[in-house]
């Protein structure tokens, strides 16, 4: 194997990692605060290459430049089925948790498929087309614009929970709900602007990958397992660890890909994600 | 009436179905019923007695199912064996699952019996010996009892039936030991259990094992009924969701909970398939999903919870009006 090729894989690998952390962020965080595994988190982000779609195939309206209007929407869609849905389950048996979420899941792939069929479609001629060399690296402009994108959108959610005082009331009640409550933080108003900001994350993933990945009823599917195994390992509620957490997933995928075959790549990541809930459950950066 | 009482006359009364209609839709509808009815009344075992909630039991279905496809294939091993064998590879494996997973709690607990199963299914997707991805076919060429294969459908009816009954016997014999005892002291608390000195990892495992055998089991009659086995019909997530679904749905850690759950879902699953299926728009799926959500939001104990709460409450209300009329 030559150096030219591992970089190649090291640089493609990072591009997407950070896809997966942008995914990861928002699923992380609804942990964080109310303790809930979103099963329907990938649908977010299959909402998100719709909205994408649609706005480019109708209207001809890129989707970098439609990306606010798709993050606005799931956001909102994202509190709204928190007050229509999750509501209601906040202090219900696990097992509930776990189904809610899981019919979620279900129901909006059957519900894409039912108003789009379940057609593989994809955005031709946007914007950013074709491949930059840098470094001797290969780069397609796509994944390139797609990856700095994430990076700047995840810039943006952590500046909003460190500097601002609403965010630093949603990381106090990730901290401890009741103390929160104490103070006078409304755990109600948290959970949902949590549940909006995840979809708007996973959304904003979707349109970002939504100019070089096949957009379908069940895409989600590829992304969900990926940000467990993510948010796992930066540890959960944690937007930081998640951010690298995603990086190196990304890359241990692609490099497992070069090295046993990519029908492989997803068992490389999966043994890790084992192996770090055996020997380290909070997470490679989380504290003991 | 004693549950052993209960579950011997229904399972006679059941028995005696292919002699009143011999429709193979309905008996069809029938046996899909009892299997999606035994392995919920397996996955009760760990999920419902034991508390550990697996979200990656097809990964002991496609065990079963693999195992006795595969000695019959290649060493012409007859099923009756392989489905023995195929449990005993299913409960052995499951010590690994256990050691794996069994450290973890609650969501983490979940989350790891799903990478699990995935790792199963792409092992068995890419093994060339076990037919990967296009799947392994049984022969038609012997029939009988003998061999497992049936032309027609009340023997796998019977069948069925029969697995149901043993798996159902099982668990009553487990709720009815120290085992049983022992389970839901570690299910409500954990702590108080360990302090009195069960051993918490053992006995979380003995449900495990038990449970993996006769999912496997289950598995292994799939595969006798299909005569086709494929990663994607006896390894996929959604087998080890409806497995849980069925206990959930019935009430889980109850004997006869996971037997409505699978009546009340394979009904509504057949029949919005048939009223919706053919649209190729995904219907059925929503329906399905709708319900889920609902059954989930409003419904956490289950239908036999809420029947219970609901008799509950009729009673404690007679009760109060019986000491108004006697005042």
């Amino acid at each position: 194997m030559n150096a030219e090729i591992l970089l190649q894989t090291l640089a493609s690998g990072v591009l997407i990692g950070l896809i997966y952390a942008l995914v990861a962020i928002g699923l992380t965080m609804i942990f964080g605060v109310m303790d809930i595994v979103n099963f329907a988190h990938g649908e977010f982000l299959m909402l998100g290459m719709y909205s994408a779609f649609w706005l480019f195939a109708l209207y001809a309206l890129d989707p970098l430049l439609t990306l606010p209007l798709t993050v606005l929407m799931l956001f909102a869609f994202g509190m709204l089925l928190y007050k229509l849905v999750i509501k209601r389950i906040t202090n219900a048996p696990m097992l509930s948790q776990i189904f809610t979420t899981f019919g979620l899941m279900i129901l909006m792939r059957g519900v894409a498929q039912f108003l789009w069929k379940p057609d593989f479609r994809s955005i031709e001629n946007s914007w950013v087309a074709g491949s930059v060399k840098l470094a001797g690296v290969q780069l397609g402009q796509p994944q390139l614009v797609a990856g700095l994108g994430a990076v700047v959108i995840t810039a943006v959610v952590h500046a909003f929970l460190t500097r601002t005082r609403l965010g630093a009331a949603l990381e106090a009640t990730a901290a401890d709900k009741e103390a929160a409550q104490l103070m006078g933080i409304d755990s109600h108003r948290m959970f949902s602007l949590a549940w909006g900001i995840g979809a708007a994350c996973a959304g904003a993933a979707g349109v970002l990958l939504a100019t070089f990945f096949p957009i379908f009823p069940e895409v989600g599917a590829n992304f969900i397992l990926i940000a467990f195994v993510v948010v796992n390992l930066g540890g959960f509620g944690s937007v930081t660890g998640a951010f690298w957490a995603g990086i190196l997933v990304g890359v241990i995928e692609v490099m497992g890909g070069l090295l046993l075959g990519p029908q492989y790549k997803t068992a490389v990541v999966l043994v890790l994600f084992l192996a770090v809930l055996m020997f380290r459950p909070q997470g490679l950066m989380g504290k003991a | 009436m004693s549950a052993l009482k209960i579950t011997v006359g229904l399972a006679l009364a059941a028995a005696l179905l292919p002699f009143a209609t011999n429709n193979p839709t309905h008996l069809n509808l029938a046996i899909l019923v009892l299997m999606a009815a035994q392995l919920g009344v397996a996955w009760n075992l760990l999920g419902g007695y034991a508390g550990q909630v697996s979200l990656g039991h097809a990964a002991f279905y496609g065990l079963g199912a693999y195992a006795s496809t595969m000695l019959l294939l290649n060493f012409g091993i007859n099923p009756w064996l392989g489905m023995l064998l195929g449990g005993l590879t299913a409960a052995g494996l499951s010590f690994l699952f256990g050691w794996s997973c069994f450290r973890l709690k609650g969501h983490y607990f979940a989350m790891a019996t799903i990478a699990v199963a995935e790792l199963v299914q792409i092992v068995f997707t890419n093994w060339d010996y076990a037919g990967s991805a296009v799947g392994l076919t049984i022969p038609m060429s012997g029939q009988g009892w003998g061999a497992m294969v049936f032309a027609e459908k009340a023997p796998y009816y019977w069948l069925a039936l029969g697995l149901l009954v043993l798996t159902l016997a099982a668990t009553l014999a487990v709720e009815r030991s120290h085992v049983g005892y022992y389970l839901r002291a570690i299910k409500d608390e954990p702590d108080a259990a360990r302090s009195i000195g069960i051993d918490i990892a053992r006995y979380k495992q003995i449900a495990l094992s038990l449970s993996a055998f006769f999912t496997a089991l289950g598995g292994s009659l799939y595969a006798q009924k299909e005569l086709y086995i494929d990663p994607a019909s006896v390894l996929g997530t959604g087998l080890s969701i409806k497995m849980a679904l069925v206990s959930i749905l019935g009430g889980v850690g109850t004997l006869f909970g996971p037997v409505v759950g699978a009546v009340v879902l394979t009904v509504i699953e057949e029949a919005t398939r048939v009223a919706f299926g053919g649209t190729g728009r995904g219907t059925d799926t929503i329906i399905y999903a709708g319900l889920i959500v609902v059954i989930a939001v409003f419904y956490p104990n289950g239908l036999l919870g809420w029947l219970r709460q609901r008799r509950a409450h009729g009673r404690a209300q007679r009760a109060s009006l019986a000491q108004e009329a006697a005042r």
